[in-house]
C-alpha cells in the first residue's frame, strides 16, 4: 500500500481496526480524542462494537468485559484518563486476558495541560495499578512506528495474556506524516479455550481476579512473574543510530528519542563520537544491550521529557561503570534538537564522575537556560 | 395392583452447582439465586448466558451457577457486562449486583448502561446495608437505622436519604422492564420469580436494559434472627421501597408467562 499524510491518532486508530480489533471503548480526552472519533466513524460500519462510556473507568471496565470474551479490545486515552482507568487495568492483568490501552501523554501531574509529556514513565512502565503484575510497555518515535506497532501489541497481549501498553505523547497522537497502513486483516474466529462465550458443551469457564486464599494468590503472582521472564527473553526491541564506534551514548525513546537523532546526526557531522540507543519496548527495557554498551563508551546522555524517570532505570543498568548524564524537558514542553545539540557538545568536553545525582546539575542548567542568564 | 408412579416435582436447577453457598442462615441471597437458576433453567438459555458477579458478599456468585461467569471490579458490573454484550449480542448477560456496589460506587455505571438501553438483565439485591465489609450504611440504608457507621442512626441531615434505585431508573428511556420485589415471603417470592422470568424475557426480546429489584435481608449485619430480619424487611423496608412495576415496556405487557 502507498504511504499517506495521515494524523498520528487517526492513524493508530485505523492500525487497530486493520489489526481486527473488534471493540472500542473510550471516553474524550485531548490530546487523544481523534482516536476515538476515527473509531466512532469507522466501527459501526465494519459491524464492531463501538461505545464512548460515561468515564474512563466505565471505558476500562467495558474493555475487561470484552477482554474476557476472547476478542481484540483496546481503548485509547491520555494520561489524567489512563490514571482512572488504573482500576480496570490491574484487574485484567490479575483476570489474564488481552488488552491494549494506548496512552496519548500529555503534561502533569493532575489536570496539568493537554501538551506533550513523558511524565507517565512510572506509572506506564513500573505498573501503575494495585499489586503485582508486569505490563508490556512499546514506545514508538514515528506515526508508521506506531501503526507497526499496534499490531504487535495484540499480538503480544494475545501471547502473554497480557496488558500491553502504547505510549505515545501528544505531538505524535497531533502531528500528521506520511505512513504506510497495513492491509485490513480479517477477524479471527479462534475461540481461546478459557473465553467465555456461554457454557456449551464443555465446563463453565469462570474468569475473576479474586484468589481468596493467599497460596492461590501467590502462585498466580508467580505464573505472572515466570510469564513476565519470557517476555524479558523474547520480546525485548530496540533501535540504534550512528553506532559507530561511539564514546558518548544517548538513550531516550519516543518523542524525545527522535529529537534526540537529529542532535546525534548533527554532533556527528561536528565530529563528535556519539550514537543513540532508543528503547522501543521500555518494558521489558533493552538492560541486556545497554550492558554491553557500557562496555563500548565514555559516557551516556539520557534525554527525556520528564524529570529523569528512565534515567532511574538506566543508572540500576549501568551500575556507575560510565558516567550517566541527563538532560530533560517538563511539563508539556518538547526539547528542540539545538537544545540537545548543545548537551551533546557539553558532554563531550566533559570528563571524570558526575559527582551526586545528575538532576542536580541539569536542574541548575534548565533553570539558568530560562532565565536566560547563560 | 396400582403400579407406583414417580414424579419430579422439585429438584437442583441444573444452572446451579451442586455445592453449599457461603452465606450466612437465614440470609436471602439463596432464594435469589435459586430464582435466577430456575428462571434461566426454563427459558433454556444456560449454555448461552454469561454472568457478572460483583464485589460484596456475592462475589462468589459463579461458584454456584453452572455458567460461564466473570468477577467485575466493585460496581463496575453494568461496564463490564456491556463489553460482554456488545461484542456478543446473541448471549444472555445479567449482572448480580448489591446495594454499595450498584447504587453507591457503581450508580455512574448502572445509570448509564440503563441510559444507553444496554441489553441486559440486573438483580438487584437491596439489603440496605454492606455485608461483606461488616455492616456499614448503604446509600439504601434506611433513615434512622443503624449501622457500624452510622452508629447512632443514619441521620439524614448528616447522611442524606435512601436512593431508590427502582425509581431512578424507571426514569430512563432506554429502560424497558424495571420493577421491585420482596423476597420476605412465599407468596412474594413467587412474584420475584416472574418478575426475573420478564426480565430475562425482555433481554431475549431486544426490549432494552432490565433491572428487578429485591429487598432482601441480613439477618447478620442486621443483627436479627431470620424471621425478625423477614419481619424487618416487610415492616420498615416496604414503606420506603414500595413493591411494583415502575417501567414495563408495552411489548411485556401483553407477554403471558
Amino acid at each position: 500500500m502507498a504511504k499517506e499524510l495521515l494524523k498520528g491518532n487517526e492513524a493508530f486508530a485505523e492500525a487497530a481496526i486493520r489489526a481486527g480489533v473488534e471493540a472500542f471503548f473510550g471516553y474524550p480526552i485531548t490530546p487523544s480524542t481523534e482516536f476515538l472519533e476515527h473509531m466512532a466513524r469507522r466501527m459501526p460500519k465494519l459491524g464492531r462494537a463501538f461505545v464512548q462510556a460515561e468515564s474512563e473507568v466505565a471505558a476500562i471496565n467495558m474493555v475487561y468485559g470484552a477482554a474476557c470474551t476472547g476478542k481484540r479490545v483496546m481503548t485509547a486515552s491520555s494520561s489524567p484518563g489512563v490514571s482512572l482507568m488504573m482500576e480496570g487495568i490491574s484487574y485484567i492483568a490479575g483476570t489474564e486476558v488481552p488488552a491494549v490501552i494506548v496512552n496519548v501523554m500529555r503534561g502533569g501531574p493532575g489536570l496539568g495541560n493537554i501538551a506533550p509529556s513523558q511524565g507517565d514513565y512510572y506509572q506506564m512502565i513500573k505498573g501503575g495499578g494495585h499489586g503485582d503484575y508486569f505490563p508490556i510497555v512499546l514506545a514508538p518515535a514515528t506515526v508508521q512506528e506506531a501503526v507497526d506497532y499496534i499490531s504487535l501489541a495484540f499480538d503480544l497481549a494475545e501471547k502473554y495474556l497480557s496488558i500491553v501498553h502504547v505510549v505515545v505523547d501528544g505531538n505524535m497522537g497531533q502531528m500528521m506524516e506520511p505512513a504506510e497502513l497495513p492491509p485490513m486483516r480479517e477477524i479471527s474466529d479462534e475461540i481461546p479455550e478459557w473465553a467465555v462465550r456461554g457454557a456449551k458443551d464443555r465446563d463453565p469457564n469462570i474468569l475473576t481476579s479474586i484468589y481468596i486464599d493467599p497460596e492461590d494468590e501467590e502462585i498466580t503472582n508467580l505464573r505472572l512473574l515466570r510469564r513476565w521472564k519470557e517476555v524479558e527473553k523474547n520480546e525485548v526491541r530496540f533501535q540504534e543510530y550512528q553506532m559507530d564506534n561511539p564514546e558518548i551514548l544517548v538513550i531516550g525513546f519516543g518523542t524525545a528519542g527522535r529529537v534526540a537523532s537529529s542532535a546525534v546526526r548533527d554532533a556527528r557531522a561536528e565530529g563528535i563520537p556519539v550514537g543513540l540507543l532508543r528503547p522501543i519496548t521500555l518494558a521489558p527495557f533493552p538492560e541486556g544491550r545497554l550492558e554491553e554498551l557500557c562496555d563500548q563508551v565514555q559516557r551516556i546522555l539520557v534525554v527525556e521529557m520528564n524529570s529523569g524517570m528512565m534515567l532511574d532505570d538506566v543508572q540500576k543498568i549501568v551500575k556507575g561503570k560510565v558516567p550517566v548524564e541527563f538532560y530533560g524537558r517538563l511539563g508539556g514542553v518538547t526539547p528542540l534538537p539545538d537544545e540537545i545539540l548543545d548537551e551533546i557538545r557539553r558532554v563531550s568536553k566533559n570528563e571524570g564522575e558526575i559527582s551526586g545525582d545528575p538532576r542536580d546539575e541539569w536542574m541548575d542548567r534548565l533553570e539558568k537556560m530560562r532565565t536566560g542568564d547563560q | 395392583m396400582v403400579e407406583a408412579k414417580t414424579e419430579v416435582i422439585y429438584q437442583r436447577p441444573e444452572s446451579f452447582t451442586d455445592v453449599h453457598t457461603h452465606y450466612c442462615p437465614g440470609c436471602t441471597h439463596g432464594v435469589a439465586h435459586r430464582l435466577v437458576a430456575e428462571v434461566i433453567d426454563e427459558m433454556g438459555l444456560r449454555e448461552k448466558t454469561i454472568g457478572v458477579a460483583p464485589v460484596g458478599c456475592s462475589v462468589f456468585a459463579y461458584n454456584y451457577f453452572e455458567m460461564d461467569f466473570v468477577e467485575a471490579a466493585h460496581g463496575r458490573a453494568p461496564a463490564m457486562a456491556t463489553g460482554i454484550k456488545r461484542v456478543l449480542p446473541d448471549n444472555t448477560v445479567f449482572t448480580y449486583q448489591g446495594d454499595g456496589d450498584l447504587a453507591s460506587i457503581g450508580i455512574a455505571e448502572i445509570m448509564h448502561a440503563a441510559g444507553r438501553g444496554e441489553n441486559l438483565t440486573v438483580i438487584f439485591i437491596n439489603n440496605a446495608i454492606y455485608g461483606m465489609t461488616g455492616g456499614q450504611m448503604a446509600p439504601t440504608t434506611l433513615p434512622g437505622m443503624k449501622t457500624t457507621s452510622s452508629p447512632y442512626g443514619r441521620d439524614v441531615e448528616l447522611a442524606g436519604y435512601p436512593l431508590k434505585m427502582a425509581e431512578l431508573l424507571a426514569q430512563m428511556e432506554g429502560s424497558g422492564y424495571i420493577v421491585r420485589r420482596s423476597l420476605h415471603d412465599a407468596s412474594n417470592i413467587r412474584k420475584a420469580k416472574k418478575a426475573i422470568r420478564l426480565a430475562f424475557e425482555a433481554q431475549e426480546r431486544g426490549l432494552g436494559f432490565s433491572m428487578v429489584e429485591l429487598l432482601s435481608s441480613c439477618p447478620t449485619n442486621w443483627s436479627m434472627s431470620a424471621q425478625e430480619a423477614l419481619g424487618f424487611v416487610e415492616e420498615k423496608m416496604l414503606p420506603v421501597y414500595p413493591l411494583g412495576d415502575y417501567k414495563v415496556t408495552p411489548a411485556l405487557q401483553e407477554l403471558r408467562v
